[in-house]
């Protein structure tokens, strides 16, 4: 049942990447600017670009070229930058496993640290907690990211000197960028869950459970957390896209290696195979996380798989 | 009467209701208060900016907040006050022209989908569908990376970014209208399509998607920093929070407070618009409204 739901969701992806798809392909054709101008040397004469217009395939028509380009892509074949000279596939595959690690953790982060606070609160019900909670999960959805790694940097990295300001060494450099991401993910999910626990509270079944004489702990671990999970598990799934996004942000701040830095370095000196690259794998992580999400949750409540499929 | 007028009749009865009253709570007036002086900050910025915000001074650069520079001065000796009352026009207008730009896309896609239906709907709630799932700064930077970096590109980037969202909100809106009594009544009597949405669809799908804009700008006002700090957005000297604070990283050792206070003045703008926003949700009573979306 879960296979089949899987596998129509799958199927479903397909239209959703190939549009993606044609969208970072056509990035190329709607610039004002010819990346073929920063590759020509002053007094060129017109053979060389000809030349160099025909070794990246720029004179065949765009459905050809779309086709090249996306079958290239299939095989790990995504071209040569044009500014930093070397395989696009080397650049990704280098970047790679500092964004996986980076959001990894940081999803990690959220969610645990998230749903405890979140349980917490849902338990003290105090409200002087409750104030600090709000407080919190405002600060959390609101402060731009990039300033509050900068925040951290400047705290402790610069003024305490507990961690390096950047780069990727140990340990020690991933814990202000996971911190800065799972901020505002820990507000959210403490929210989320704060608010699913409450309401599950109030079920009769719970009422019967008190009655039957279950300790509260057993009640809470035991039946409240799995009926309070679905709402949570449908926020971390959303949460994994923004994760990318914010990801993109911090690694920039803190020099980080990844794709995010990669990105944006790589638009500001207009290296298109680069940026097509890492649009893609992002756009990619992005689907394959909303779908992970949705198939965890139709595991978890058969209602979604029956209304879907 | 004619449409337009009765469109605007009832935005101004909904503007003078919700946000008096949003205004007449606690947080609602700190906040309101707060976003209305910016305004008047971003307006009067010449004759409120103690200096010129373009204004270089190398003998004074990298000064610490005191006197005259009450927040210091950047690496260029350029006053972080003056450029920080500058940068609140850049930000302003450029989120609430995007945001606006946005919204009057999304009213009219999602309202024409909700009403036609059929094949249109069905399209454009995929492409909807597609750009939801992906977080804005990713949408924005592929709109960047098409149109080059500056503050147009950024206001039509935070625009399409948010555009999801309006078109959603309006579509939800307009479907749960027209099942509506008084909606069947209208189309009963033969009143033409055009007569139906904009005179009794739209005032009554407004209210929700209003405030949505509202929260949006404080979104916009995010994400124009953010590209601003990738240097992607406002170039110089225009000043803007977000490229300030870029600038800043390399002081960061010497000058932090170049960081600190334009990171403060969108910190603090947001938080008011959220707040104010929240306010506007809870005096309108429209929070079942906006969660069908």
């Amino acid at each position: 049942m879960i296979l089949r739901y899987t596998f129509q969701r799958l199927l479903m992806l397909i239209p959703v990447s190939f549009s993606i798809s044609v969208v970072i392909f056509m990035i190329v054709y709607l610039l004002p600017g010819d990346p073929i101008d920063n590759l020509l040397r002053v007094g060129s004469s017109a053979e060389d670009r000809a030349e160099l217009v025909a070794r990246y395939g720029l004179d065949r028509s765009l459905v050809v070229q779309y086709f090249v380009w996306i079958g290239n892509m299939f095989q790990g074949e995504f071209g040569q930058a044009i500014v930093l000279r070397r395989p696009v596939a080397d650049l990704i595959a280098q970047n790679l496993p500092y964004s996986l690690t980076l959001g990894g953790l940081a999803f990690l982060f959220s969610s645990t640290v998230g749903m405890a606070l979140g349980t917490v609160s849902a338990i003290v019900r105090h409200p002087v907690l409750d104030r600090f909670m709000r407080g919190f999960i405002l600060l959390g959805s609101t402060v731009p990211g990039f300033w509050l790694a900068l925040l951290l940097i400047l705290l402790f990295s610069v003024n305490l000197g507990w961690f390096p300001v950047s780069g990727a060494g140990g340990w020690q450099s991933l814990v202000l960028p996971v911190l800065t991401i799972g901020f505002g993910g820990v507000a959210l999910v403490a929210r989320v869950t704060r608010v699913a626990l409450l309401d599950a509270q109030r079920e009769d079944f719970v009422t019967l459970l008190h009655a039957k004489g279950l300790s509260s702990g057993t009640i809470l671990f035991r039946h409240l957390m799995p009926h309070a999970l679905l709402p949570v598990v449908t926020i971390l799934a959303l949460r994994i896209g923004w994760i990318l996004g914010g990801a993109v942000t911090v690694e920039f701040v803190f020099g980080r290696p990844g794709l995010g830095s990669l990105l944006i370095r790589a638009l500001g000196q207009r290296d298109y195979p680069v940026v097509q690259a890492c649009l893609l794998m992002l756009a990619l992580a992005v689907m394959l996380g909303t779908l992970i999400g949705d198939v965890a949750q139709a595991s978890m409540d058969p209602r979604i798989r029956e209304k879907k499929s | 009467m004619k449409v337009s007028s009765m469109a605007i009749r009832s935005l101004d009865a909904f503007a003078r209701m919700s946000i008096g009253r949003a205004l007449s709570s606690g947080i609602g007036m700190v906040a309101g208060g707060f976003l209305i002086l910016l305004v008047l900050v971003a307006v009067f910025a010449p004759l409120i900016a103690p200096f010129d915000y373009a204004d270089q001074n190398l003998m004074n650069a990298n000064a610490a907040p005191g006197w005259p520079h009450v927040l210091g001065t950047d690496e260029f000796g350029r006053d972080v006050l003056s450029r920080v009352i500058y940068g609140a026009r850049t930000s302003l207008s450029v989120s609430a022209t995007a945001i606006a730009i946005s919204m009057a896309a999304g009213m009219t896609l999602g309202a024409a989908a909700g009403y036609f239906g059929g094949f249109f709907e069905r399209a454009v709630m995929t492409v909807v569908d597609l750009t939801w799932s992906f977080p804005d700064i990713l949408i924005a930077l592929i709109f960047v990376a098409i149109i080059g970096p500056g503050l147009t590109s950024t206001t039509f980037a935070i625009a399409i970014a948010y555009l999801a969202q309006f078109t959603r909100l309006t579509r939800a809106q307009i479907v749960r209208l027209k099942r509506e009594t008084f909606i069947e009544a209208t189309i009963n009597l033969g009143a033409k399509p055009s007569h139906i949405l904009l005179k009794h669809l739209m005032p009554n799908a407004m209210a929700p998607v209003i405030v949505v804009g509202m929260l949006a700008i404080g979104d916009g006002i995010v994400l124009e920093a953010t590209l601003g700090f990738f240097g992607l957005g406002a170039q110089p000297p225009t000043p803007s929070w977000g490229a300030m604070m870029s600038s800043g990283t390399a002081q960061l050792f010497l000058s932090p407070w170049v960081i600190i206070f334009p990171g403060v003045a969108v910190a603090i703008t947001v938080i008011a618009v959220n707040l104010f926003g929240d306010e506007l949700i809870r005096s309108l009573d429209i929070r079942d409204r906006l969660r069908g979306a």
